[in-house]
């Protein structure tokens, strides 16, 4: 019996991003559907309301009718389940631990203070840039010399935050922070992902991302 | 085993800290021997930011002194490390999942607004901290009941607590804790009569009761954060201590 893997999710969420490259590793096939018709962020599908009644968010998997939420919890389910290919997660637990450790901090970190630096001004941005750059060298310290956060193999922890790296342009543009300048090994790192295809047929254009955070930001007059 | 404790396990933690609790709580149902070391969780100590250095917090495990971080993590690595004993994840990815979702829940969303009653001033802000509370109640509520991912199970992980009864169970007692010091009520057995019997059954579990400390020391220990909090700073003030 064929599956039936569906994603609902938006296009320029980092979250969303995350299952789509770990899907793509993996090479599942699956059905993609937009939410959030004409960013009206009211336009919820009903099938994402009765997938993720909790949060009523994406992105969501729906695996032969089950639904999946929450991108990290997605991309340790489609490890689970597809175990052949690619290993998303090291097999070592201590190298595990590590990896869901500094996945939790890219989720609890990266989106909230990124989107502090483009979305406020003064002096609360400039608080915000500040405590990016601290953040992103924490990662680029554990990146250290490896290829990729887990080593020589792509996984969790690169997944959880390459999608961001599209946000770098945006980063500079509204808030003034050069990540090539602040941290350029995070930055070389970012250029290896996109040279997987995973990454590169997943991640919009930098521009593209700018573009939609100024339109966010007229539509809800920030400026 | 070696008798000098061959599972070579520190668990550095504070006594009242729930995320401590649960790492203990782990290890007695793996059946796991460790050594426990008392730490001061708003003054960490040189141990502590050594193997935490970006957060500073507890509970820390060291395993053959490397440090596990992160009690929601820790649970997952006792498992992974010792795959042949009593697991605390399910084996169904679909079901890991679930654990997993609803373990996040207690941790972004109901711990932080059990700690927002706690911290509440008299009034509006109060019973709208209290609804919140009551918000996220019925949620898991559901999810015990008809059609939900745990529907008619005595505990989340099944007929035995797992990983799930672990992380909702070292926390909810500050519930009880809390509708006494601030004279709320938070778990109605009418309004929650499925949680209520969990959360009764949980605390019967043998290995619950030897880890987690007397009601009326954690009353004590409540009560004496909450006149630090009104008493140092004023009644109304907003810096509050939060009660993790």
């Amino acid at each position: 019996m064929a599956e039936v893997v569906v994603l609902l999710d938006l296009w320029v969420s980092p979250f969303g991003q995350r299952c789509r490259i770990a899907l793509a590793e993996k090479g599942v096939a699956y059905e993609y559907k937009e939410e959030y018709k004409e960013e009206d962020w009211t336009n919820k599908s009903p099938l994402l309301l009765q997938s993720n009644p909790v949060h009523k968010k994406v992105p969501v998997l729906i695996h032969d009718g089950k639904p999946v939420c929450e991108s990290l919890i997605i991309v340790q389910y489609i490890y689970e389940v597809w175990s052949d290919g690619a290993p998303l997660l090291p097999a070592d637990p201590y190298a595990r631990a590590q990896a869901r450790f500094w996945g939790d901090f890219v989720d609890k970190k990266i989106y909230e203070c990124g989107t502090r630096l483009w979305k406020l001004k003064g002096e609360a941005q400039q608080e915000a840039k500040k405590e990016l750059i601290e953040i992103l060298k924490l990662l680029q310290a554990e990146l250290g010399d490896k290829k990729y956060f887990g080593g020589d193999a792509f996984g969790y922890v690169d997944i959880a935050l390459v999608p961001f790296c599209a946000w770098f342009y945006t980063y500079k543009a509204c808030g003034g922070l050069s990540v090539e300048a602040e941290v350029p090994k995070l930055a070389a790192w970012g250029r290896r992902c996109m040279e997987r295809e995973s990454v590169a047929k997943t991640l919009y254009d930098p521009l593209k991302v700018y573009e939609f955070v100024c339109h966010l930001k007229k539509k809800y007059g920030i400026e | 085993m070696d008798p000098a404790g061959g599972f070579d396990l520190e668990l550095l933690g504070s006594w009242a800290d729930s995320h401590t609790h649960r790492v203990q709580l782990a290890l007695k149902l793996k059946g796991l021997p460790f050594e426990y070391r008392e730490e001061d969780s708003l003054r960490p100590s040189a141990a502590v930011l050594l193997h935490n250095p970006v957060y500073g917090s507890l509970p820390v495990l060291l395993h053959r002194g490397r440090a596990l971080l992160h009690s929601v993590v820790i649970l997952q690595y006792l498992d992974e490390a010792w795959p042949s004993g009593r697991l605390l994840l399910p084996s169904d990815p679909c079901d890991r999942a679930a654990v997993r979702f609803w373990s996040h829940f207690a941790d972004d969303k109901l711990a932080p607004s059990v700690a927002a009653v706690f911290s509440s001033c008299p009034g509006d802000g109060r019973k709208a901290a209290v609804d919140q509370v009551h918000q996220n109640l019925k949620l898991l509520e559901r999810e015990l009941g008809g059609g939900g991912a745990f529907e008619g199970r005595r505990f989340f992980g099944g007929d035995e607590i797992g990983l799930l009864d672990v992380v909702l169970g070292c926390g909810s007692y500050w519930l009880a804790v809390f509708e006494e010091v601030m004279e709320v009520k938070l778990v109605d057995p009418e309004a929650f009569p499925r949680f209520h019997a969990w959360l009764r059954d949980f605390e019967e579990q043998r290995e619950v009761k030897e880890t987690i400390p007397p009601i009326d020391k954690l009353l004590e220990y409540a009560t004496a954060v909450r006149q630090m909090m009104l008493g140092g700073t004023g009644a109304d003030d907003d810096n509050v201590v939060a009660v993790n």
